[in-house]
């Protein structure tokens, strides 16, 4: 089995236009907790991507995830930019060492972890879009192969954005509201739920 | 002109970084290179990573540039900007980790005294110190 390019181009379609549509919800979310830029800086950047997006999919997919890494870079303009373009231009990077879609996508997904982890100096548990990150990082490692993987990182998403509500935020703005962050989903988390659902809502269509 | 450390000022308001580069210009004088960024790509709040590597080579010194922030995402976009820089200058780029406007002001008054740029981050992180 491997990665059509065809495929590959409607997940990115799909995922920016589900990341632009959630942009009103994340802006909520980051008004609470945040300084409320989250939605519409995430919809900017996922606009420049979905205008590269005939150019994004003509390239081979390790240079197609560095070029939307570095799109997000340059036209987010929050800390989110760095952090999700970090994401991809370290997944676009692992990729390009030997590595295949989907065989080695925990792997390749790792890496984007990995980055978002180094670039934001934080860990799991810190009321951050790591708090998805991670433990979908742990799905995609003991449930590869299984027929209802998609199904099960869905789930594992959407609980892992939930579970940030009760925490308190250590990283990032929100954690200038100390004990005042609880009880607020985190937008980061939010919006980290929102690109993966989008992922496997195209895979789904396919299958 | 070329050998002090330049400064950047980077905030998520061009008014403050403005504001800030005006202040450092009156106290320091025009030795030392300030350059300043505020806003994000769209012109609102926030900040931009390709505004700040272009400030960073206005701002450009063989001795190197430091560069003030304000809040987190003005410092996850500045490293950001640094590591986008040519890989020959990228060693040459520090963030502070000092209050903009008094970091701006110590650091740019450092720089005028042609200290290296080490020295130039250590003043101006001194503000940080407890």
């Amino acid at each position: 089995m491997s990665l059509q390019p065809e495929t590959f181009k409607s997940l990115v379609k799909v995922a920016a236009e589900q990341v632009i549509a959630s942009a009103p919800e994340l802006t909520t979310l980051d008004q609470a907790i945040g300084d409320g830029d989250h939605g519409t800086n995430m919809k900017r950047g996922f606009e420049a991507v979905l205008g590269k997006l005939d150019a994004i999919s003509a390239q081979p997919f390790d240079e197609a995830l560095k070029t939307i890494g570095k799109t997000l870079v340059m036209t987010v303009g929050g800390a989110s930019g760095p952090l999700y373009g970090s994401f991809f231009l370290a997944a676009g990077e692992a990729l390009s060492h030997d590595k295949q879609l989907p065989d080695d996508l925990a792997e390749i997904f790792a890496s984007g972890v990995d980055a978002v982890s180094r670039r934001g100096r934080s860990q799991a548990g810190e009321k951050t879009m790591l708090d998805v990150l991670v433990p979908v990082l742990e799905t995609l490692k003991t449930d590869a192969g299984r027929p209802d993987l998609v199904e099960r990182i869905r789930t594992r998403a959407a609980e892992a954005a939930a579970r940030t509500a009760p925490m308190q935020a250590t990283k990032g703005r929100a954690s200038y509201l100390g004990p005042r962050s609880v009880g607020h989903v985190d937008p980061g988390a939010r919006s980290s739920c929102v690109l993966l659902h989008a992922v496997c809502a195209s895979l789904e269509g396919r299958q | 002109m070329n050998d002090t450390v330049g400064i950047v000022i980077v905030s998520h308001s061009k008014d403050i970084a403005k504001g800030t580069a005006d202040m450092v210009r009156q106290m320091v004088g025009s030795e030392v290179k300030v350059a300043f960024c505020g806003g994000n790509p769209d012109g609102g709040l926030g900040t931009s990573v390709p505004l700040i590597v272009d400030a960073i080579n206005d701002a450009w010194s063989s001795r190197g540039v430091a560069i003030l922030v304000d809040l987190g995402g003005a410092e996850t976009n500045s490293e950001m900007a640094v590591e986008m820089l040519d890989p020959e200058r990228r060693d040459l780029v520090v963030v502070c980790n000092a209050p903009i406007v008094e970091g701006a002001v110590m650091a740019a008054t450092e720089a005028a005294g042609g200290s290296s740029l080490a020295q130039v981050r250590a003043v101006a992180e001194e503000l940080s110190a407890d």
